[in-house]
């Protein structure tokens, strides 16, 4: 209990860290960091299905796509959601993600492993035909611009406040999703994931939970996209794209799957090395897959594992001299 | 050209680039900073090496200055991808503080560009995104864009009216599945049908089909010719496997799908296939025959459009600078001294229109093999068989009717004659 005091405790050091040096870096670090935050809770959301529920989706950009699309296309046509109505648009995005999911769960929570993955993807990429084809709502192929950020008593026009909003939405959403996991549903999800039958058996309705867990997932997706629609000021097919969701994967698991903040860690050095690396050297794309095969073959507990993989040695010398001494003493 | 060897090929090309990309801003007063936006990395990074050179190119001829000014020319990566585009753009305004931005190349990366100039009132040259209601319908949201490349119903309209005077009645058309295709197509079939011709079918790959194979067989055989919109690794493929199945019906192309990057690599079948675009490899001028030995003996390769196109947007460039002596005039002034500008460029006169776009001629060109500029070996090469004169990009019509109406699309103008 103790050593999960001293994580929560690191973890909120170092979001005060982000919260005070980021602003005061140079202003294209902060679009960045802006950036991977808000892709960031897209991420979480995958770390709920997959590190907590052991469900793989490589559907997660379709909820980041309709909460974007949902902005976007109020913004740009009635003008809604560019004043305090941006909060009414949050709760919009948040429903509609968690709807869509609601409805993609019926036909994917059924199925496990792979096939959970075939399924997810396949439902992805409706969304993504969708975006493509459908030109009159979507734009198609080019999608749409959003020509200004809210303003309600602050302007979110303002790079730095817009970070401080986005930073706060992530905050929130990571104090949400650490309080879900902790409660009895969370630990019913890990059982889920460590042995489902043995859950059935003792009487949870392991359907129902993930569907659940999976409906949730879908919701902060679709929180992940409004946030998006409004950083990056474009939203295309682009966003909804297997890439997209296959991107949020990785980052989950070079972060760590099930431990939610390693999320945020891998969207920070995957926007890092492809935003940032790519404007120093033209190689960076060998950096960045030389991290992701380093992590899956040295790490598979991601980058979140390393302090545990650190303890785990120290133990395991620590009882190596332990026998070598018992062995010296009993000789 | 697979990927993978464009991604070791293009960092050794570009480190001169990324080189100075990555050398710390400095802020002297009478220096021009360029912010160069192009695909690097992902299945189109070959067009940016084109853009790139083809800037560089002229920058070098110039002895890396315009008009006194020192330029330098720092390109940022957009992976093909508008979200990518943003962020880069941002970074040159914020951290390089750009004076203009220049590049993109699809469509969604023009729409996503041009949106961050309004924003920044920074100049952004559209020199390759061709989406038709950037410099129309849209206009009036980007005061500060002004293209130099071409709207994609511009050379269309004349390759429509070319078809409808070889006598053509049907035409299937057959284009990739997006805006750029949609627009194209568009173009085509509004010119042809003005003059009496029918389009009685339209198919729609996907972007980056590879396999035709569903799509042939399902072509008319009534049709007198085929319209084609082929785009990246289309190209080839399309040509390759329509004559596989054994149909000789002529092809008439969309500007991209007889590009010169494409024309290395394809196979005698495109001999006689027609395309249309403001710019040839072939074209007989004396500029252009310099113009094409000095980068293939740079480059290794025939230009394309991609590299004209930005060689002439720094031409263009560099007559503004003239004008004002070498100062930054500001954005909005910079614009209107670059619209009002004639110039003649490798691809013939240049001159823009009141909506910023470019008044050239368009080309119609016939796939030949044969040997040209005194090289040795017989290639193919896209001659100019009819050249349609300062053709802009409402084509013959008002420009104030043509407002009107919506933007090409997948449905506009209506298939009349499909069944």
């Amino acid at each position: 209990m103790k050593s999960q005091k001293i994580k929560i405790l690191f973890v909120v050091v170092a979001l005060a860290a982000i919260a005070i040096i980021v602003p005061n870096t140079n202003s294209f670090v902060l679009l960045l960091a802006t950036r991977a935050l808000a892709f960031a809770i897209l991420v979480m959301s995958v770390d709920i299905l997959l590190g907590y529920t052991g469900l793989a989706s490589l559907g997660q950009a379709a909820y980041l796509g309709v909460g974007a699309y949902l902005t976007a296309i109020l913004a740009t046509r009635y003008q809604f959601g560019l004043g305090y109505d941006f909060w009414l648009v949050v709760v919009f995005g948040i429903l509609l993600g968690a709807a869509l999911a609601a409805v993609f769960g019926l036909l994917a929570i059924r199925a496990t492993g792979v096939y959970f993955l075939m399924i997810t993807l396949a439902l992805g990429q409706c969304v993504w035909g969708l975006a493509y084809r459908w030109n009159s709502l979507t734009g198609g192929d080019n999608g749409i611009n959003l020509r200004a950020r809210p303003k309600f008593g602050i302007d979110l026009a303002n790079e730095v406040t817009f970070f401080y909003v986005v930073f706060g939405f992530f905050a929130v959403s990571l104090l949400l999703l650490y309080t879900l996991v902790r409660s009895p549903f969370g630990r019913s999800l890990t059982g889920i994931r460590e042995r489902e039958l043995r859950m059935k058996i003792l009487g949870y309705n392991t359907w129902l939970h993930k569907y659940l867990a999976f409906i949730i997932a879908g919701g902060f997706g679709g929180l992940s996209g409004v946030l998006w629609a409004h950083t990056a000021g474009i939203v295309s097919p682009e966003n909804v794209v297997l890439t997209t969701s296959v991107d949020a994967l990785l980052m989950a698991v070079l972060g760590g799957a099930g431990t939610l903040v390693g999320g945020v860690i891998g969207a920070a050095i995957v926007f890092g090395l492809r935003e940032y690396l790519s404007t120093l050297v033209p190689w960076w794309q060998y950096v960045l897959g030389a991290v992701y095969v380093l992590t899956i073959f040295y790490l598979p507990t991601g980058l979140m594992g390393i302090p545990e993989r650190i303890r785990q040695r120290r133990a395991a010398t620590a009882s190596k001299d332990q026998e070598k001494k018992l062995a010296s003493v009993t000789t | 050209m697979t990927c993978v060897s464009l991604r070791r090929l293009v960092p050794l090309l570009l480190g001169g680039g990324v080189a100075l990309a990555s050398a710390p801003a400095s802020y002297a007063a009478e220096e021009l900073r360029i912010g160069v936006i192009a695909p690097m990395t992902g299945i189109i990074a070959q067009v940016g090496k084109d853009m790139v050179d083809g800037l560089n190119m002229y920058l070098e001829e110039t002895n890396g200055t315009f008009a006194g000014a020192k330029v330098k020319v720092i390109v940022e990566d957009s992976q093909a991808k508008p979200d990518t585009a943003v962020t880069k753009a941002k970074k040159l305004l914020l951290q390089d503080k750009v004076h203009m931005l220049l590049g993109g190349v699809l469509a969604t990366e023009g729409y996503a560009l041009a949106p961050v100039s309004t924003n920044d009132k920074t100049v952004y040259i559209a020199s390759v995104p061709a989406a038709d209601d950037l410099t129309q319908r849209d206009l009036p949201n980007y005061p500060y864009l002004i293209r130099t490349g071409w709207t994609s119903s511009q050379p269309h309209h004349a390759l429509g009216q070319w078809a409808c005077d070889q006598g053509y009645k049907k035409i299937v058309a057959i284009g990739a599945d997006y805006a750029f295709g949609h627009e194209s197509v568009g173009g085509f079939q509004k010119a042809f049908e003005d003059c009496g011709g029918r389009i009685i079918q339209k198919i729609w790959p996907p972007f980056g089909t590879k396999d035709f194979g569903p799509y042939i067989p399902t072509i008319k055989a009534d049709a007198d010719a085929i319209f084609t919109l082929m785009v990246g690794p289309m190209v080839v493929q399309f040509p390759k496997q329509l004559r596989g199945a054994g149909i000789t019906k002529p092809i008439v192309g969309g500007g991209t799908s007889y590009d010169e990057f494409a024309l290395p690599v394809m196979g005698d079948e495109v001999i006689g296939d027609i395309s249309a675009l403001q710019y040839s490899a072939a074209l007989a001028t004396p500029k252009n025959e310099a113009f094409v030995k000095k980068y293939r003996a740079k480059y290794g390769k025939v230009p394309s459009y991609f590299s004209e196109t930005n060689y002439t947007s720094a031409q263009l460039i560099n007559e503004v600078m003239k004008g004002t002596k070498g100062d930054w005039p500001g954005a909005e002034p910079f614009v209107k001294a670059m619209a009002a500008l004639k110039i003649d460029a490798v691809r013939g006169p240049v001159a823009f229109d009141d909506m910023r776009n470019p008044v050239h001629n368009i080309y119609i060109k016939k796939v030949e093999k044969k040997k040209l500029f005194g090289y040795d070996k017989d290639e193919l090469w896209n001659t100019v068989i009819k050249t349609y004169p300062n053709v802009g990009q409402f084509w013959t019509y008002d420009k104030a009717t043509f407002l009107k109406q919506p933007v090409y699309s997948r449905d506009f103008p209506p298939c009349k004659f499909c069944q």
